[in-house]
């Protein structure tokens, strides 16, 4: 139904911009025109399908809300909570859609009649007042187009409109990461304390399920601790980066100080190779390769080892992350001025002693930035985790053990189906701000950092 | 030059010469560590090209299938019984096992070994009557003992292939009657719980169809934005913020998005569960800040010289960027968008939540069908207990980053190509 009218006033709209193009070109075979004429037919086309399609977007994001009250106004009076109201609105929607099984009630009944009553008012409503509008507009651009219209102006401001729209979906998409994680992070944090929550060292979502009825608050209490999860994720990505930062700052320096052109030229894309590899398939080299690996040499070594130990993930994880820091370091170091290398080369100061104290103090903002950006992507980082670490939350220092993280424990626990409203779901939400907060903060420090660094040489 | 003086000069060169080293060593570590584990996919990847068959001969016999027409039309072959042939055709195999063991061979084909018999027929319905070899597919154990990868030596209890059925596959190799050949379902199958079946068809289109919703999704609407932000744009807060926001959205882990998918696009708007459009709409969200970072760039190295020539022309503003900025800052931002669309492509945590890790065993033809992605698909197989599934992996694995590489070459030549060079 709705397709049907969306492709009609689209139809339509590309249809105008025939006519006005047609109007004015008759128009122009008498007198002078002060815009080309198919600027007419933009116009017109625009004036067609613009209302209609703003109006029709506007009515079917408000008219779900809309039933919903007229439906539940009935119910008022019987002092339900809110979910018991969604509840009630669920059965009744499925009832009125002939998929509803399960007891049926009188008030059920009439309240799913009123229900599809309603929605057809709405429908034939919406149809007669788009159809409306998109007639009204019309004719109004139709009359309005005469020869000493300036028709480029409006339909330039129009599309600019339509740009600065676009840019505000990125705002947008921010918006609703902030607002979906804080909507469901909010309604957990009603049943567990921020505190526990914070400081908590037990986590155990598991022992929360409980089949019909509410979970045991003293339950819940003790399963949500999220400090193994917070101090397994930065001990992962602590692990990540002592194999990252050795080896990836050590060849960004080399590629920038040392190496010939052609090998810069090749050696570069190919270790770039790494950050481009999915991280699925190095979750799968971890768990199959390098954890087995690690488990045998530490068993040789006599040590306990788990095999989906935490050093495994991290390694790997490690070994992702050297691109970033390698290609940023690389820059960084580059774009230190040409001048202060001169001028220690002119005190007789050997190559790698001009890099380890002059270029590298001089860069070392940008390293910082760029480590923080590789940090960041540690701590956000998954399925190397959730394949390789196991997913079990132990509050360990051990690298041999295996711990989880917060990005693996909301793939844990939002695996398979998920029920809103269940305070285990809930929890994931509230992993995920927190997972967002982190990775924020060390952003905008990164970026300002860099941002900071660039303006010291440009 | 004195003694203390040499003696400092040449411990300096040497911490020259090891510095230089280090980083010699830092960068072939990292080549190291590609080397080993591209050799590690490949090698336990390419066997999974191969399929093993066993090759016995059947009988089409007329009473055993129940078909009491003299001339049976295609559609009495469609429904007659194939239980017994395909049973006997098995059996065959070594007729001195008794019949209590028979499970025994049975075991050692793949669970769709009648369906097999019935499609030889039904592709050559003359053979009907006849006592004919045909090839039926070997379960995924005696496919890996058959690879080499399975241990033949661990004891029979720890085995799950045991002595007999090795002895028969041995006569059988021994005979010749063991076939291995191109493994042409591995693509054309879609997902099984049973390895030697198990195909990559349904995660590939699931793939394809979430990238073109991405695309879809996404291209535009950067673009657009690109273009605000980098031709008309006013310089205000407002803009900043938008800017920042940009810069902000493209290192958020991937997972955020998946919650913002499963919060948003799920719960609020009701689209449906684990299919290729609520994946492509949440990559899309992911690849939105890539696009419009590289759109943005080489909308900015297109240099003002042509923007003031076609302003001097009088063109609007609108008119110079959307006839002259926009067309030559297309290969740019074409390359670019093909890059966001590989990271997108290699994603799966932000697909698992939305419910892409559904077991699907039809293959998807359209975006609204449940389906998994292949980087999804490598995690439902790596989660896989049984040994068959490993080699699968590794083969889908390959195919994901060859479907990766064309990607960025396509990236690579568009950009070099077509893109113009300004001095």
């Amino acid at each position: 139904m709705n397709l049907v009218l969306i492709s009609l006033i689209l139809l339509l709209g590309f249809s105008s911009y025939y006519f006005g193009r047609k109007k004015a070109t008759i128009i122009q075979s008498s007198q002078r025109l002060t815009a080309l004429p198919k600027f007419y037919g933009y116009y017109l086309a625009i004036w067609c399908a613009a209302p209609a399609l703003i109006i029709f977007s506007l009515w079917s994001v408000f008219e779900p809300t809309i039933v919903k009250n007229f439906i539940l106004a009935d119910y008022l009076d019987q002092n339900l909570t809110k979910n018991e109201l969604q509840l009630i609105y669920t059965k009744v929607k499925a009832l009125a859609l002939g998929t509803y099984t399960g007891d049926i009630n009188n008030f059920l009944d009439n309240s799913a009649g009123k229900y599809i009553q309603i929605k057809n008012m709405a429908n034939n409503a919406k149809i007669v007042i788009v159809l409306a509008a998109l007639i009204l507009s019309l004719s109004y651009a139709y009359q309005s187009i005469k020869k000493n219209n300036r028709m480029r102006e409006p339909v330039e401001i129009f599309l600019k409109w339509v740009l600065f729209t676009a840019s505000l979906a990125a705002v947008l998409v921010t918006i609703g990461i902030v607002f979906s994680l804080l909507f469901e992070a909010i309604r957990f944090f009603q049943s567990v304390r921020i505190f526990d929550f914070i400081f908590g060292t037990h986590w155990y979502p598991a022992k929360t399920f409980v089949r019909d009825g509410q979970p045991d608050p003293e339950l819940m209490k003790d399963a949500f601790g999220a400090v193994p999860l917070f101090a397994g994720t930065f001990f992962i990505a602590f692990i990540a980066m002592c194999v990252a930062i050795p080896v990836g700052l050590l060849s960004g320096i080399y590629l920038a100080e040392y190496a010939t052109r052609k090998v810069r030229k090749y050696a570069k894309p190919i270790i770039e190779i790494l950050a481009g590899i999915p991280t699925v398939v190095y979750g799968f080299f971890a768990a199959l390769t390098v954890g087995p690996f690690v488990k045998e040499i530490g068993n040789s070594l006599g040590l306990e080892v788990s095999s989906e130990s935490a050093l495994a993930a991290g390694a790997v994880m490690g070994v992702m992350i050297i691109p970033f820091i390698s290609s940023l370091s690389d820059d960084v170091i580059s774009a230190v001025p040409q001048n202060l290398r001169d001028g220690s080369y002119a005190m007789g100061a050997t190559k790698s002693e001009t890099i380890k104290k002059v270029i590298f103090p001089a860069a070392l903002p940008g390293i910082v930035g760029s480590i923080l950006l590789a940090v960041s992507r540690a701590v956000g980082e998954t399925m190397i985790v959730v394949m390789a670490s196991g997913l079990a939350a132990n509050l360990t220092a051990n690298p041999l053990e295996s711990t989880s993280t917060i990005t693996a424990q909301i793939v844990v626990i939002l695996i398979g189906d998920q029920q809103f409203g269940d305070p285990k779901t809930q929890a994931a939400f509230a992993l995920g701000i927190s997972l967002f907060v982190v990775t924020l903060f060390l952003n905008v420090i990164a970026l300002t950092v860099v941002k900071k660094y660039r303006e010291k040489y440009e | 030059m004195n003694e203390a003086k040499r003696k400092l000069l040449s411990k300096r060169y040497r911490a020259e010469a090891n510095f230089k080293l280090f980083g010699q060593i830092a960068i072939g570590l990292a080549l190291l560590f590609l080397a080993v584990f591209m050799y590690k996919i490949f090698s336990k990847g390419y066997t999974a090209f191969q399929k093993t068959w066993i090759v016995t001969e059947v009988h089409y016999d007329k009473e055993l299938m129940l078909i009491e027409t003299d001339n049976p039309s295609l559609e009495d072959l469609e429904n007659a019984d194939y239980y017994d042939i395909a049973y006997k055709a098995m059996t065959r195999l070594d007729p001195s096992l008794p019949e209590e063991d028979d499970r025994q061979l049975i075991q050692m084909v793949a669970f769709t070994y009648e369906q097999e018999v019935k499609n030889h027929l039904l592709k050559n319905p003359s053979l009907l009557g006849k006592i004919v070899p045909i090839r039926l597919t070997a379960s995924d154990d005696l496919d890996q003992v058959h690879k080499g990868n399975y241990p033949r030596d661990i004891p029979e209890e720890d085995r799950r292939v045991n002595d007999y059925q090795l002895k028969i596959y041995d006569m059988l190799n021994e005979r010749g009657d063991i076939l291995s050949k191109f493994n042409l379902s591995f693509f054309t199958n879609p997902d099984s719980r049973e390895a030697e079946l198990a195909g990559i068809a349904s995660s590939f289109m699931g793939t394809v169809f979430s990238i073109l919703v991405c695309l879809a999704f996404s291209f535009p609407i950067a673009v657009l934005a690109a273009i605000y932000l980098e031709e008309f744009a006013p310089k205000n807060k407002f803009t900043d913020f938008i800017e920042v926001n940009i810069n902000n959205l493209a290192a958020v882990p991937s997972i955020v998005f998946g919650l913002l998918g499963l919060g948003v696009l799920l719960a609020v708007f009701n689209l449906p569960r684990s299919t290729p459009l609520v994946g492509g709409i949440t990559l899309s969200l992911m690849t939105l800040p890539t696009i419009i970072i590289a759109a943005r760039a080489s909308l900015k190295a297109v240099p003002p010289s042509i923007r003031e020539a076609a302003l001097a022309m009088g063109a609007s503003n609108m008119q110079t960027t959307m006839h002259h900025t926009v067309p030559l800052s297309m290969p740019g931002t074409l390359s670019g968008t093909i890059i966001g669309l590989a990271q997108a492509l290699g994603e799966t945590a932000p697909l698992i939540l939305i419910g892409m890790v559904a077991f699907v065993n039809t293959i998807p033809g359209t975006p609204v069908d449940p389906a998994a992605s292949l980087p999804v698909q490598i995690y439902i197989w790596s989660e896989s207990a049984e040994r068959g599934f490993v080699e699968k992996v590794s083969a889908c694995i390959m195919v994901l980053l060859g479907f990766l590489i064309l990607m960025n070459l396509a990236a690579q030549i568009i950009r070099h190509k077509f893109e113009r060079k300004w001095n």
